[in-house]
């Protein structure tokens, strides 16, 4: 991994109001490369991915993307990148079917410049087929729809567009054992793909299988990274808990996760 | 006993079965029933007259201005947004054109009224632009902006002629509100009636290749027959009616008149743009969940403005046909009409907490609203007992839909 970073995150600053939501944090990210965000909730995980993604622009500090610099404005322009984001409240508009969904914002026209729900709702069902067999009653609302579902949704929204950046706050939050392990197996392909994403789970067992790297974050500042082939999961836990890096944790400390 | 209560199992999953198949909208078909309960009530209370051609025409052209603005207040409240100013909108715009046709550019000159029409739609487009602007751009929110536009609209529509009324307007001119010369006769009725079913038909087809095309499902034949069958009868029905209505002293047919037809192409429209364009989708999107809307990339802002100048352009269209009915400019022109608009949209079941509602669904509350109306009017009833009335059906719609909606989920 000796080429140019994907994305480089230098220095992120983020406050809402009084609260310093993202404060001074780093992090990079390698084409084909897959890096875990972990924390305790309100760490600032999601607000660190809303700024990547458009969603929350930052208040200071610099994104390079493919080495060079941008600003992100808007989900707009975070798209125009190649940034695609699972959010963790998958932002799914409840009234509408998935396909309108999967495609919003950047929908298939016809030769009129009128939508083409056929041809969408074609392409909705090839890439729901990859994550969910199960799933075939798509074109219900999805306010009507499960949990696991919407989220299959929300995935497939992401993968759909070619993406170079793919970001999944909680991807697998709603979702079953089975469909889980399908998505371990997407983000497995995705990554072979040359794809970099950003991975973020409570379940650290997950990141520790999916990852490369792993970023902890504590209330809003960067604890630091480390490569999962480096570190054990209770020097992780270490760090999201106690908010101490592996060389700085005592035995004593680790003993009390157990 | 056990008998029984078969037979009505298997019917009510025919029911479902039908519903299902044909893809009716169950709460449309929950209003049509609604509607011919109305007129049926209305019928016998009336010793048939409600239903003669002649009551049947008028009630068609008295919901006309209603319907035209409710098909943009369904849009305006889809995306979680009200608009107060339409009736006072309206006024305003009426006025604007009555003093431009009688006033300002010369009387008989052929393009006199054309100018006055495009001036009247620009009118409300700029006036709606405003309202959309301080909504979508300085967040401020809709009930407060267009509450100011009830008063300052009401204000300006006085200020135009200093409340003088304002009359008459050019006779092609009055064609458009529907007069007696204001239809189109038996043949060009049945031309459109032809028409209409053509292109129902063709609709129907051309849906059926696409989907099979994709290899989805399709609806199965005696449906789809059978819903063209509806649909025809439909049209035949209404072109005769009003084919039956003569004019004054002869045996001349009325036809169609001019202001049902505007109000059919702005149906049209407006059902289009809500459902086969961008911006009909995101308007959806933004009522269903105006977060994920953003987060998709759409322009929130530019397509509130939007919402909120289609709705001003459908209150010029409003003030076109108003001011032609009524052969003047007056003040009092869309006085409470915002009450009949936002009451249609949502007895057409828009739902007042955004991202639901259809075009269709509003001319149907609209038409409802008309036939209360003109019904107990037919009957004598006081215009505050009918107030009082339709402010309770409105309650029940209201109720309806919530009930309704709670079975479903
Ligand atoms: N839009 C917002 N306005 C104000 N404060 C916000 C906003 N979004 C996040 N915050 C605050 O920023 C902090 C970090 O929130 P964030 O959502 O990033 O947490 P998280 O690490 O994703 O937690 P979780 O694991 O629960 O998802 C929290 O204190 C939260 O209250
Ligand atoms: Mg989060």
């Amino acid at each position: 991994m000796n080429d140019v970073p994907l994305v480089e995150m230098r220095n992120i600053h983020k406050r809402f109001g009084g609260v310093h939501a993202v404060n001074g944090v780093c992090v990079d990210l390698y084409p084909g490369e897959v890096v875990g965000v972990l924390g305790h909730n309100g760490a600032g995980k999601s607000v660190l991915m809303k700024v990547l993604s458009g969603a929350n622009p930052l208040d200071d500090g610099e994104i390079h993307i493919a080495g060079k610099k941008v600003t992100i404005a808007n989900p707009r322009e975070a798209r125009a990148l190649g940034i695609e984001t699972i959010y963790q409240t998958l932002a799914l508009a409840d009234n509408l079917n998935a396909p309108a969904n999967l495609f919003l914002g950047r929908e298939i026209l016809t030769a009129f410049g009128t939508l083409n729900d056929d041809a969408m709702e074609s392409e909705a069902r090839k890439v729901i087929q990859r994550l969910n067999p199960n799933f075939t009653n798509i074109v219900s609302p999805v306010k009507t729809m499960s949990g696991g579902q919407r989220q299959s949704v929300a995935i497939a929204r992401a993968i759909y567009f070619d993406a170079k950046i793919l970001i999944m706050d909680e991807p697998t939050a709603a979702l079953g054992p089975q469909e889980t392990r399908m998505v371990a197996g997407l983000i497995k392909q995705l990554k072979s793909e040359g794809i970099g994403i950003f991975l973020i789970s409570h379940d650290i067992h997950d990141v520790f299988d999916l990852a490369d790297r792993v970023m902890v974050m504590k209330n809003g500042r960067q604890i630091g990274t480390r490569r999962t082939s480096e570190v054990t999961k209770d020097q992780v836990l270490g760090m999201i808990i106690l908010g101490k890096l592996p060389e700085e944790g005592t035995e004593e400390d680790l003993k009390g996760f157990h | 006993m056990p008998d029984q209560t078969q037979t009505a199992e298997t019917e009510a999953n025919l029911f479902r079965r039908f519903i299902q198949v044909t893809k009716l909208d169950t709460r449309m078909l929950a209003m049509m029933g609604a509607l011919f309960f109305i007129w049926l009530v209305f019928t016998i209370m009336t010793d048939g007259i409600f239903l003669t051609p002649r009551n049947l025409f008028n009630l068609t052209v008295q919901s006309t201005v209603v319907g035209i603005m409710a098909t943009g207040m369904v849009l305006v409240i889809v995306a979680r947004h009200i608009d107060l100013s339409v009736g006072s909108l309206l006024g305003f715009t009426g006025m604007v054109i009555a003093w431009f046709q009688v006033e300002v550019f010369p009387l008989g000159a052929a393009w006199n009224w054309p100018l006055t029409v495009v001036i009247g739609l620009a009118c409300g487009a700029l006036l709606g632009a405003w309202q959309g602007y301080w909504v979508a751009y300085r967040g401020v929110p809709a009930f407060v902006v267009t509450l100011a536009g009830l008063l300052m609209f009401r204000g300006g529509a006085w200020l135009v002629t200093e409340g003088r009324t304002i009359a008459p307007m050019d006779p092609d001119y009055q064609m458009l509100g529907g007069g007696i010369d204001g239809s189109i006769g038996a043949t060009w009725s049945w031309i459109l009636g032809g028409l209409a079913i053509i292109a129902l038909i063709g609709g129907s087809v051309y849906a059926r290749i696409r989907r099979q095309r994709f290899g989805f499902g399709v609806k199965p034949m005696w449906a789809e027959v059978g819903l063209i069958v509806v649909g025809s009868a439909l049209v035949i029905g209404f072109v005769m009616v009003m084919n039956a209505y003569t004019l004054p002293r002869t045996d001349t047919p009325r036809g169609i008149p001019v202001p049902v037809l505007i109000l059919i192409v702005v149906v049209i429209a407006m059902a289009l743009m809500a459902r086969i364009t961008r911006f009909g989708r995101y308007v959806f999107a933004m009522g269903g969940n105006p977060e994920a809307a953003e987060l998709s990339g759409i322009d929130v802002k530019k397509n509130t403005l939007m919402v909120f100048i289609v709705m001003g352009v459908l209150c010029g269209i409003a003030a076109v046909v108003t001011t032609a009915r009524l052969n003047a400019g007056a003040n009092s022109m869309g006085l409470m009409a915002e009450l009949s608009v936002i009451a249609a949209a949502v007895i057409g079941g828009t739902s007042l907490a955004g991202g639901i509602g259809t075009i269709t669904g509003a001319i149907l509350g609209a038409v409802i609203m008309q036939s209360l109306e003109n019904g107990m009017v037919l009957l004598g009833v006081s215009s505050a007992m009918r107030q009082v009335t339709i402010g309770l059906v409105l309650i029940a719609a209201v109720w309806f839909d919530s009930v309704y909606n709670k079975n479903r989920r």
